[in-house]
Parts: structure tokens; sequence; C-alpha cells
């Protein structure tokens, strides 16, 4: 087991730049998480990390071992793939086994930790069975055990839950962390899906056309967005953008609205300020000022959405549709077109600069 | 439907007839290596003489085994080469692989007359001039385009990320190819396997330019008998190779599914 240091890494596909002066540091025994949108440069950086392919420049450690040039093969570590690639001629055993064996290792000590990393993931009855004569659920369980079988240093992820229903996937996040913790492998996780980022990873980073745009612990990125990006990115947010007061912003139309955490940006300079839905209060009629919202907005709401445990409302105001979810409480919903107070705290308001 | 009856009928009439246009010629022949007169005469007297006959016909007896012979060396070496072939097309990018992918096509379109004559005058030139290993090398030329065409259609469906997973478990290229991909082309091997044979076996042509008297193939040797004299022996090799061929055509179909999923 062994953290892992990415640093100043960059590679290109012809005139594509699809890794840009990446440096990240995965701690040993963590759990992490490259989130960004498809062509954001998550899996080239996996791949990386992996050995598939080796950097134009910059350093790859892994357990403090400069690996950059190391082929795969001989970076002993273990990866999922996205569609499992299980090999069809072997039983799911021989799949398990396959690591240890091109290593040579005895056959006794194969079968053990095989029927180990079987139990591990639930498959222990399963040993004799034709990858193409399991469910897609297993298939992942399949290729999970494969790939730790071998105590990889650190496990890697290809969108492993991508080809699962919805169900499934809960399930196997749950399991895949159970996993993780049991055996305490530094794993890297590539996926476009934020929700999963956020509940099963100890820190996430985001990536945006090839660049690392924020890294930390969910909370901290949800939190604290440092930018537009990674504040849209992750979860929904309102943005507003204008001048930088010292305290926060001034738009465009005069309104200010104060923020407490986030950038620190000259007054003056252009800079945005973000908010998450939940966070907005909505009311009607005349507000009264309120020093815990002491941002406050007027009006219109043209849409409301019912979720069940939640609304949202779309709230038009000065040509911006702002987004706003209020938890069922049993409180009086709002109609559409009805004028409308939002109020907000600057503590929940996150300054950031102007990219 | 009456219609529909009618139109059902005519469909198997039609190929009751087409099997007869395709089979009868054949089964006659075969029933002939079976009847004692050498003019094709009825009323129908079985006998196995002419197999017997054949079997004391020693100058057809050699071809036979040249043929054979031939046929397995040509498998042999155009399998291995052209499933090593197919194996760096499938993962290697190299300069000129375009090029050399469009090469690799038209000598199977080429008439086998012209690859005959072209070969016969090549092989005069490099001094290796007529004979079994002519034949031998001809044969592996032909059968080649083959072997990499049938074994490149099953690759098409061999999913990279196996060799991907293979290597990240630590196997080395040749552990990779022998345990993973091998096994996967495999019915595409065996069946580019038995497409070389078949070239092989069957071919006449180019074998015809490149024997002498004494060495020659099995196809050769027939061809000479029918013109020194027609006897009932032709039909019953024929009626040997017949059924070989047939079931070596069995054999493939039964391996491959044409890039279909085993």
């Amino acid at each position: 087991m062994a953290g892992v240091q990415v640093a100043n890494v960059s590679r290109s596909f012809g005139a594509h730049k699809a890794l840009d002066d990446v440096s990240i540091d995965f701690a040993d025994g963590g759990f992490y998480a490259l989130l960004g949108p498809s062509g954001s440069g998550k899996t080239t950086l996996l791949r990386q990390i992996a050995g598939f392919d080796f950097p134009d420049s910059g350093r790859i450690a892994i357990g403090g071992e400069s690996v950059e040039r190391v082929p795969v093969e001989k970076r002993r570590i273990g990866m999922v793939f996205q569609n499992y690639a299980l090999f069809p001629n072997m039983s799911v055993a021989d799949n398990v086994a396959f690591g240890l064996s091109v290593r040579g290792e005895p056959k006794a000590t194969i079968a053990t930790e095989v029927q180990r990393a079987l139990d591990l993931v639930q498959l222990g009855k399963l040993g004799g069975r034709k990858p193409h004569q399991l469910s897609g659920g297993q298939r992942q369980r399949v290729a999970l055990a494969r790939a730790i079988v071998t105590k990889p240093r650190v496990l890697l992820l290809d969108e492993p839950l991508g080809a699962l229903d919805k169900a499934l996937r809960v399930d196997m996040q749950i399991e895949l962390k159970r996993i993780q913790r049991e055996i305490g492998i530094t794993t890297i996780f590539v996926t476009h899906d934020q929700e999963e980022a956020l509940t099963m990873s100890d820190r996430i980073g985001i990536l945006r056309d090839g660049r690392l745009v924020q890294e930390g612990p969910p909370e901290e990125i949800y939190d604290r967005p440092e930018s537009e990006f990674a504040a849209t990115f992750l979860g929904d947010a309102n943005i507003f953008r204008g001048n930088a007061t010292g305290s926060g912003i001034k738009l465009p139309d005069g309104t200010t609205i104060a923020a407490s955490t986030g950038a620190s940006v000259p007054a003056g300079a252009k800079a945005s300020c973000a908010v998450r839905p939940e966070r907005i209060r909505i009311t009607t009629g005349a507000a009264k000022p309120d020093p815990a919202n002491a941002n406050m907005l007027r009006g219109q709401v043209s849409k409301r959405i019912f979720a069940g445990n939640n609304s949202t409302y779309f709230v038009d105001r000065d040509g911006q549709t702002l987004k706003v979810i209020v938890q069922n409480t049993g409180a009086e919903r709002l109609a559409e077109g009805q004028p409308v107070v939002l109020s907000w705290s600057p503590d929940s308001t996150v300054l950031i600069a102007a990219a | 439907m009456a219609t529909t009856r009618i139109l059902e009928g005519l469909g198997r009439f039609y190929i009751v007839l087409l099997l007869g246009f395709l089979y009868l010629p054949i089964i006659i022949m075969a029933a002939m290596s079976f009847n004692a007169s050498p003019f094709y005469q009825l009323p129908f007297e079985w006998t196995t003489d002419w197999y017997q006959s054949l079997w004391q016909n020693d100058q057809l007896i050699a071809a036979t085994w040249n043929s054979i012979e031939i046929a397995i060396i040509t498998t042999l070496i155009s399998t291995v080469l052209g499933s090593m072939a197919s194996l760096a097309l499938y993962r290697y990018e190299f300069r000129g692989k375009k090029v050399l992918q469009a090469l690799l096509f038209p000598p199977i379109a080429i008439p086998w007359l012209i690859t005959g004559t072209a070969m016969l005058i090549f092989f005069f030139g490099v001094g290796i001039g007529r004979g079994l290993i002519a034949i031998l090398l001809g044969h592996v030329a032909l059968a080649l385009p083959y072997v990499i065409v049938v074994v490149s259609a099953r690759l098409q469906t061999f999913a990279p990320e196996l060799e991907e997973a293979a290597r990240s478990l630590g196997a080395n290229q040749w552990q990779v190819t022998m345990r993973v991909t091998l096994p996967w082309i495999m019915p595409g091997v065996i069946a580019g396997g038995l497409f070389a044979f078949a070239v092989s076996f069957d071919q006449f042509v180019v074998s015809y330019f490149l024997s002498t008297p004494g060495q020659t193939t099995l196809p050769v040797e027939i061809y000479a008998a029918i013109r020194k004299g027609f006897t009932p022996e032709i039909n019953a090799v024929s009626t040997i190779i017949i059924v070989v061929s047939m079931a070596l055509m069995l054999l493939t179909a039964r391996f491959f599914k044409f890039g279909g999923e085993k």
C-alpha cells in the first residue's frame, strides 16, 4: 500500500493538451474521486498513474518510487475497467487467479488467495461460473476481486459503476467503500457522476480541459468552490456576477451582495458570488430586514418543480433565473407568478475571483 | 392461403433443383466409382475394384502424399505467420500500415493463372526453379492473405481492455498473447488454418506451373491422368477428396461463425 504523487504532469495527443501541468497528492489509504466532464482528462490521468501511457513531462511516484517510465505490468497496481474486462475464456476463479498465476505463485497459495478474495466480494460460491453467466453487479465484484487479490499498492477504478442501473449502483457504492476500508488500499476513482464523487470519496479532484480546477474534501469543495465551474459542476449553484466591494460584490444594477467566505478580491475587480439553492429562504409579502439573512432580492416565481421531499422554485429576477430548493415542511406552497423575496446569509455566499 | 402454399411449394421445388444442380454430378461420379463398368454402363454393378487399383497406382499415391504434406506444411507456416501478422496489424501503428493492409487483399483477386506465371518466372530468376519447394512457397503465399483476413476478422471482436487488464495484473507481452488474446482468436486461427489447407490441397493452377514430372501434387496428377485416358480410378480418388474436403469445410463452419461470438 502506498500513496501516489503526481507532479506537474502534462500529456498531449497531437495538438490536444489532454493533461496540462497537473499536480495532485493521493495520501496512503485514501479514497479519491477524479471528477470532470468527458474530455476533461480524468481518464488520461488515471492511465498515466496506471502506466498504460507515459507523460510527456512531470513526475509520478507510487510509494515514493518514481514510476513515470515504468510500464503497467511492473507497477503493481490493480485496475477495474468500466466494462469489467473479465477474460471470457476463463472461469471466475481463473479470472481472479490470473494475476497470481502469471507471477508463478504456487497453486495452493493461489487457491487460498482466490477464495479469500471471492469471499471478500461475497461471491465465494461462484468460482466455477463463466463471466457470461453472471449479472452486471456480480461481474463488477469479480473485476474488483481480480484487481485486489495481487495486493496492489494502488487500486484504480475507471467509471466502475457506469454500466449498472441506479439501485445496483447505490449497493455497489456502499460495497466498494466497505471493501476499500477493510483492506485500507489507496483508491483512485474516475467518475463523471458528482453524486457518486460526493458520497464515496475522502477527497475530490475536479478536472477541466486537462487542468486540475480544485482539490479537497467533498465538503470543502461544495461549501467553498474556488471557481464558477467547481461551484456548478459539483452540485447546483446560483451565480451572481459583478464588481468586488471588499465585503462582497455590487451587481450592475447597484444591488450589493455580501459574502463572508471564499476568495479575497481587491475592490473594483470583476468577481462573482455563488449561493447554493438550499441556502436561500423564500418568503412572500414585505420582508423585514434580518441580519442573519442580510442578502435580499425581489423576484417572481416562474416555475415550481415538486419532488416529494422538496420543491425547486425557479425565480425570475432582473433577467436572471435563480434556483431555490425548499424542504417539504408542510408550509404553504407558492404559486407560479407570485412575487417573492429571496434572502440568505453572507456566510452562505462564496466570493469567487473572475477567471 | 392458397397463394402462400403455392409459393412455398415453388420455393421447395427451387431448393431441390438447386441442390440437384450442385450435387448431382458429384453423386453420379461417386456412384460410378463403385460401378464395375469402366464406361459408365448400366445396370449398376457394385465393385470396389477401382479403389483397389487406386491403391496400386504408385504415381497417384505419391502425388497424394505430396499434396497432403504440402497442405499440412502450408497450413502450419501460413497459420503461424498469418496470425502473427494479424496481431501486429491489430496492435501496432507503424508507417505504411494502411498500404500494407491494402496490398494484402489483391492477391486473392488476381487470377491464379497470372500468379502462377509470375511465380514460375520469379522462382527461375532466383534459382529455386520448379519442384515441391517451389510449390510449397507458392501455396504459402496464396494461403497467407486468407489466414490474415479470417484472423483479423476475429480480432475485430476482441476487446482491447482485455489485454490492458492482463497487463495491469502483471502479465508480460508473451503471457498476454498466449493466455488472453490467443484463446479468444483461436476459432479464427483454426478456421484460417482450414482455409489454408483447402487453398493448398485444392490448388491446381499454380501447382501445375511449378511442378515437374515426379514432383507433383494430386490435382496435377489427376489432370495428367485424364489427358492420357479416363479411368474410373479418377472417380475413386475424386470421391475420397470430396469427402475429405467436405469434412474440412464442415469443421470450418463449426469453428468459425464468421466473426460471431463463440
